[in-house]
């Protein structure tokens, strides 16, 4: 187990470096920096004699290279460097905006599962019943709907049906448990719609083969109570696929979150991103894409783990 | 004359096949023959747009935010403009993005799979590093950050930079799923046949393997249409996809619509159905596409 641990580590170091090296190059082959957006986005007159100085300053006129160079040493000693519009570190700008993210991140993961575990088992149960066709069109348009524009409907539904609105100053949890899950409880709902969706097709396909197995019959024709067989026997065989769908689709919930903390106007990660993009702020870009890329590396590496754990072939092969 | 004779029959063979075929979708697979025709009505509305009742663009200030009725179906947005025009334009953007972003995708993804697959070794593992790499970025990500620095290129009223954008993170997907496809079929012993036989590596591709991963490259194909409309609704709605004055879903549910859709719900609640609906489709369809062609095959 322990060298399967360390065999999964060593993996995700060349991909991570990957990620700081594509996502470097890609910055600076494309064309456009913040310099040209911070004193001319406005249309201002700034001469060129500025535009360099200020280049200058951010080390943007040096050399590919040693760009590159001082950028992987940051990563390796950790150090982010700082924002090239607002001057401050980039871990203090993404510590600021970590927590409410996460905690969306996390609820909307809780809800997931909780809603789709059962969802999916009723409907693999129950198949081509009526239950099963609902659950299937709930699930199947779970896909279809934008998160963003869920968020808008849930907005709307609280404003009309009971005249409140989600409150616009973020409250962090230790302050205000109730104020807080109040006010993210919708935002988490709104992406977390998609992610239960997604699993629950999974639990549902994958349950639905595991039940045609034969140990299944065996537990059946000894007489089990049906319930235990599905409870013992059936499901923790294929919960194994869902939970594989749940690291994959973590990107998916990240991805969800950048647009949804639009219509919330909440000031997480995802609209830090949002800016750092429309201003070519390319170390701020860069520090976030390294924050998410560990992240769902991490996640990943967590739910093959947890699948080696609970899947003894997996750790042999 | 015989010979015009039996093309003109094998011709008509061919054409009953798919029309007994169609028959044959239509019966067995009912919600995705639903799905297909919401697409067709989706392509017409396209086509069509022309004809709509009212100009996409045209600003009518003596109609701002008027509620739907019997002159502006959808209501109008905060300009003036008919929203049902806007809705049915949209189609023609997101239909020509969607279908385009795919098919690059789709095809560059198979092309890399199976190239993967097929010649193996250092071949296999440069590439299959590559897409482990761009498949820990975050779809929306990877296309936020390259339609940010690639900046517009319109080619007959259509960003290619953006279908660049949302063609590249269905790349990686793409290629696993055909490295696997094709892994199994280079076993097959026709490969073997065919590479004893002195063929070219392209030809033993394009004409022994390719075939054989159309199935699943059709039902990729069908299946990333839908997340490339809805990539490319989630990009408009940040403002770094398709822009104002182009009529686009996504685009509907940004900027003003912000302001004002507590009080005008009908700004957002037409673009974002219609958004649902597309996706919807194609996914309904892709589901019985895939169910159809090939049972066994998971996307």
């Amino acid at each position: 187990m322990l060298s399967y641990v360390g065999y999964r580590l060593l993996l995700v170091v060349p991909t991570l470096v990957g990620v700081a090296l594509l996502i470097f190059l890609m910055l600076r082959v494309l064309p456009g920096d913040v310099v040209e957006i911070k004193l001319r986005g406005d249309g201002g007159h700034v001469t060129q004699d500025v535009v360099e100085r200020e280049r200058h300053r951010l080390g943007l006129d040096k050399p590919m290279l040693t760009q590159l160079v001082n950028w992987m040493v940051g990563l390796a000693r950790l150090d982010l460097g700082t924002s090239m519009w607002t001057g401050r570190p980039v871990a203090e700008e993404i510590g600021a905006r970590l927590e409410l993210s996460l905690q969306v991140a996390v609820m909307a993961t809780l809800i997931a599962v909780l809603i789709a575990i059962p969802l999916g088992t009723l409907s693999a149960l129950f198949k081509d019943s009526a239950v099963d066709y609902v659950v299937r069109i709930v699930t199947i348009s779970g896909l279809a709907l934008p998160s963003f524009w869920l968020g808008m409907l849930i907005i709307l539904t609280l404003l009309y049906v009971f005249s409140w609105s989600p409150p616009i100053t973020y409250t962090p949890f230790y302050q205000d448990p109730l104020a807080n899950l109040a006010q993210l409880i919708w935002p988490a709902l709104a992406v977390g719609y998609r992610y239960a969706a997604v699993v629950a097709r999974m639990v549902r396909s994958s349950l639905i083969e595991v039940l045609r197995e034969d140990y299944i019959r065996t537990a059946r024709a000894k007489g089990i109570v049906p319930r235990l067989v599905v409870i013992r026997h059936a499901l923790p065989n294929a919960l194994l696929p869902a939970i594989t769908v749940i690291g994959l689709e973590f990107a998916f919930l990240i991805g969800g979150l950048v647009v949804t903390e639009q219509v919330f106007n909440l000031n997480g990660i995802g609209k830090l991103f949002v800016q750092a993009v429309s201003r070519n702020d390319f170390t701020l870009i860069q520090g976030l894409v390294m924050l998410l890329a560990v992240i769902f590396v991490l996640v990943n590496l967590l739910v093959d783990l947890f699948y080696a754990v609970l899947d003894p072939r997996v750790r042999y092969r | 004359m015989t010979m015009t004779a039996t093309t003109h029959r094998v011709r008509e063979g061919k054409l009953a096949r798919v029309a007994v075929g169609m028959a044959r979708f239509t019966l067995t697979q009912p919600l995705g023959t639903l799905g297909l025709l919401f697409v067709l009505v989706m392509a017409a509305a396209a086509l069509l747009a022309d004809w709509a009742p009212y100009d996409p663009t045209a600003f009518d200030m003596s109609a701002m935010l008027a509620p739907p009725s019997r002159e502006h179906w959808f209501g109008t947005d905060a300009f003036g403009r008919d929203i049902f025009t806007r809705v049915i334009y949209g189609a023609r953007t997101a239909l020509a993005i969607g279908f385009l972003s795919s098919l690059i995708g789709c095809t560059v993804g198979a092309i890399l799979g199976v190239a993967s697959a097929y010649f193996g070794g250092r071949i296999d593992l440069v590439i299959q590093r590559c897409v482990d790499i761009l498949l820990s970025f975050p779809i929306i990500v990877l296309a936020l950050v390259v339609v940010a620095m690639l900046g517009k290129r319109m080619v007959l009223g259509i960003d290619v930079n953006l279908v660049v954008a949302i063609s590249l993170p269905i790349i990686p997907k793409v290629a696993r799923v055909a490295r696997a496809a094709a892994l199994t079929i280079r076993e097959m012993p026709y490969i073997d046949a065919a590479r004893v036989a002195g063929f070219s590596h392209a030809r033993i591709i394009f004409r022994h393997i390719c075939p054989n991963i159309a199935a699943p490259y059709l039902i990729m194909f069908t299946a990333y249409i839908a997340q490339a409309i809805l990539l490319e609704a989630s990009l408009s709605f940040l403002g770094l996809g398709v822009t104002e004055p182009t009529p686009a879903w996504g685009l509907m549910l940004s900027g003003n619509a912000v302001e004002f859709y507590r009080e005008a719900p009908w700004m957002i609640l037409f673009p974002g159905l219609a958004i649902t609906l597309a996706v919807f489709a194609f996914n309904l369809f892709g589901d019985s596409l895939r169910d159809w062609l090939d049972p066994k095959f998971k996307t």
